[in-house]
């Protein structure tokens, strides 16, 4: 556990888990809890955290989205920290953009959202803009290529960063998508409504990809990687899927690639 | 409005296999995307001209009514004539009307997306008057009766083979053994048979990109000259066009024209621009007798003053559409609305009715990638989401999506709740993959795993329940 009194200069993170690595990706989580220690923060899991609220949001269900927000504004406030981090662009951006909105109205949490908006963070720009660390512990022999994903790079400016980030692996060599920034047809409950949309696109960022000739592609939301690992699997692909924080923080023996299991193939 | 938005499930299933289409997409990617890209890189000031853009029409927004009075007013002077029509029915015998005075058999026409948007053509057939379209891309479809499929390429889904087959049929004075096969090829054989028409029609029907309030001009933007031949050749011009289109100055068309074929082709202009100015003058070269515009709102003046007002910012450049992932999956038709793509997908609602068009606004990943090249900077994204909200408000979302939601809301606010459901599912899921880490089949997530693999949790159970117990460090 973490101390009770932090030293005055080292920055005091909540880890925002997210509910995709949560269910889906644990050691995605525990990665961003490793590089953050290794940043020199101390780091808190407010206990109550569930979900940002992008499902109802996107589907427009405005009542449970506003709901949502207040909930979780409430269970990351219990935790008196300077940041609050997630590793994923998604979230960070739905807490930063879309809460002021979502709770703007309301005068009893209006500044509330706003001061937690202001203190979020997308985990590799936080380690690189914020703290200006790159010292990553990881290392890797492999070629890997690195799908940048739409909130992270749209609404956060993440681009440079985790390139940054990933030049400092030694071993890893990284080789360009050809259309690093196209959709890979996630987009939430999109990609169960949609299919036939969802899977063509899932299919072009496969078949970019696999051009690449990279034996990893890397990135930085869950709900992208579980959609590119799926059709790349599906696909019986041998490309390897991973959150890029596992191989930041060294914790690629922690569990198999997205998609993959203990039994060979 | 007519929209077939409501097939958009089957629509879209056809168009994805349609290999054919995927061609034409992929030669749209590369096309468009590249020279815009190259085109924005070039001018440094890019970014300061949207915001001008962007100013230019948020202001004529605000003022709408006194710059379409200003407008209507110049037009006059220069003795023309407006009409104002409320809706299509309306704006289409308007046209009828003007083309019965002047006895017209043969009416030509240059690309006009407002006239799709009133079925123009099937009218005036419909009536005995013969339309002719005399931009290249529609005079295809108009050949193989199809509707536009982009808002500037109107043939994109169209490949080069086919329009040979198409002219082939459709020009029986084309000698068989001629070949027709190369760009060049089919140009000619286009000009040959469309000169013809140019020559005879008795009225000329434009759109217009642009209406100046200050001057009471309408502008238009070509790349084939068509336009031009259309407009001064006949007796009759009219333009037929909507209310969003107008703008204070010249200058400020300056600055629009700018952003418009950067923005579209990555030209830097088109190669014919067009300003017409009422009728031909005493002293006048060439010029119609008669200039009409038809002023259509047709839904667009709803849109007013509410969440919606900023899509009238746009300028039709299609840099959203040529950008649109779900657009370049699935092409044009699918939609179901002459205004495919982002756009269309936040206009065809306004215009039409949500009910008829509720998959459009869902059909996004809101990637995002529509309103970061949008040089109106239209928050499209924004936009689609409170239509979303709007249908769930109205209760146009499936039940089963509603349910879902509700059950899903009332774990996420009670945290052992919550634990209770992820832990079991992440339990069953990693059962389920044996040990492969994924599932090529799960009830109820049909939807995933029709095209891909469903990745599991690794065994463990989640990262809250690991943390609690201290194993995660
Ligand atoms: S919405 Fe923007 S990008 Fe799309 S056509 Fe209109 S102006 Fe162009």
């Amino acid at each position: 556990m973490p101390p009770e009194t932090t030293p005055p200069g080292v920055p005091r993170v909540a880890l925002l888990v997210t509910c995709l690595a949560d269910l889906f990706r644990p050691t995605v989580a525990q990665a961003a809890l490793r590089l953050l220690d290794a940043a020199g923060c101390t780091v808190r899991v407010p206990e109550r955290q569930t979900c940002c609220g992008q499902p109802a949001f996107n589907s427009g269900d405005r009542v449970d989205a506003v709901a949502q927000a207040r909930f979780m504004v409430e269970a990351l406030e219990a935790e008196s920290v300077d940041y609050v981090v997630a590793p994923s662009g998604s979230c960070a951006s739905h807490i930063r953009h879309q809460y002021p909105i979502l709770l703007g109205d309301d005068p009893a949490w209006a500044g509330r959202a706003r001061e937690l908006a202001d203190k979020t963070h997308e985990l590799l720009s936080f380690l690189v803009d914020r703290l200006g660390w790159t010292d990553v512990p990881g290392r890797l022999d492999a070629q890997v290529t690195y799908h940048d994903t739409c909130s992270g790079v749209r609404e956060l400016g993440v681009k440079a960063q985790p390139r940054a980030l990933m030049a400092r692996v030694e071993g890893l060599a990284v080789t360009e998508l050809a259309a690093p920034e196209e959709c890979c047809g996630f987009g939430g409950t999109f990609c169960v409504k949609y299919p036939d949309i969802s899977g063509r696109m899932a299919g072009d960022k496969a078949d970019d990809v696999v051009a690449t000739g990279a034996g990893m592609v890397l990135g930085g939301d869950m709900g992208c990687l579980l959609n590119i690992a799926g059709m790349l699997k599906r696909r019986g692909s041998s490309v390897q899927v991973r959150h890029v924080a596992e191989v930041l923080a060294g914790l690629t023996d922690a569990a198999p690639p997205i998609g993959e299991g203990t039994e060979a193939p | 409005m007519h929209v077939t938005s409501r097939r958009f499930k089957d629509n879209v299933r056809g168009a994805v296999n349609d290999a054919n289409l995927r061609q034409s997409l992929a030669t749209m990617k590369t096309g468009f995307r590249v020279k815009r890209g190259l085109a924005v890189a070039a001018l440094p000031e890019f970014e300061a001209l949207r915001e001008a853009g962007k100013a230019i029409k948020t202001h004529t927004l605000e003022h709408l009514d006194h710059y379409l009075e200003h407008f209507e007013a110049r037009v006059l002077e220069r003795g023309g004539h407006v009409h104002w029509a409320p809706d299509a029915e309306t704006a289409r015998r308007a046209v009828l009307d003007i083309c019965r005075t002047h006895g017209a058999k043969t009416v030509t026409k240059g690309k006009s997306m407002v006239a799709e948007e009133i079925e123009l053509n099937a009218f005036l057939e419909g009536h005995g008057i013969r339309p002719v379209e005399t931009d290249l891309g529609e005079y295809i479809i108009q050949l193989r009766h199809e509707l536009p499929s982009h808002i500037i390429a109107p043939a994109i889904h169209v490949r080069k083979s086919q329009v040979a087959s198409t002219f082939r049929e459709s020009h029986p004075q084309f000698p068989a053994d001629r070949p027709l096969e190369e760009p060049r090829e089919l140009l000619d054989e286009a000009r040959t048979v469309l000169r013809e028409h140019f020559l005879g029609a008795d009225v000329g029907i434009t759109g217009a990109n642009f209406l100046v309030a200050e001057t009471g001009s309408s502008v238009i933007v070509t790349n084939e000259g068509n336009g031009d031949l259309t407009q001064l050749l006949p007796r009759v011009h009219i333009v037929v066009t909507s209310i969003e289109k107008v703008v204070p100055t010249l200058e400020d068309t300056g600055t629009l024209l700018r952003l418009l074929a950067r923005s579209a082709t990555g030209q830097i202009m088109s190669s014919y621009t067009t300003v017409s100015t009422g009728p031909r003058r005493p002293d006048d070269p060439d010029g119609p007798d008669h200039f009409h515009v038809v002023l259509l709102d047709n839904g667009r003046s709803r849109l007013l003053g509410g969440e919606f007002q900023d899509v009238l910012r746009c300028i039709r450049c299609a840099a959203c559409i040529n950008h649109c992932p779900v657009y370049g999956a699935v092409g044009g038709h699918a939609y179901g609305s002459v205004y495919p793509g982002p756009i269309g997908s936040v206009l065809t609602p306004g215009l039409a009715s949500l009910e008829e068009s509720a998959s459009l606004p869902n059909a996004s990943t809101l990637c995002g990638r529509c309103e970061e090249v949008c040089p109106m900077k239209i928050p499209l994204p924004r936009m689609l989401r409170h239509w979303r909200e709007q249908e769930f408000a109205r209760h146009l979302t499936p039940a089963r999506t509603r349910w879902g939601l509700r059950a899903w809301a009332f774990a996420a606010r009670r945290p052992w709740l919550y634990r209770l459901g992820t832990g079991l599912a992440g339990r069953l899921l990693s059962r389920l993959g044996r040990g492969r880490g994924r599932l090529a089949r799960l009830p109820l997530a049909g939807g995933w795993t029709q095209v891909r693999d469903l990745p599991v949790p690794p065994p463990g159970g989640t990262f809250m329940a690991r943390y609690k117990r201290g194993e995660t460090r």
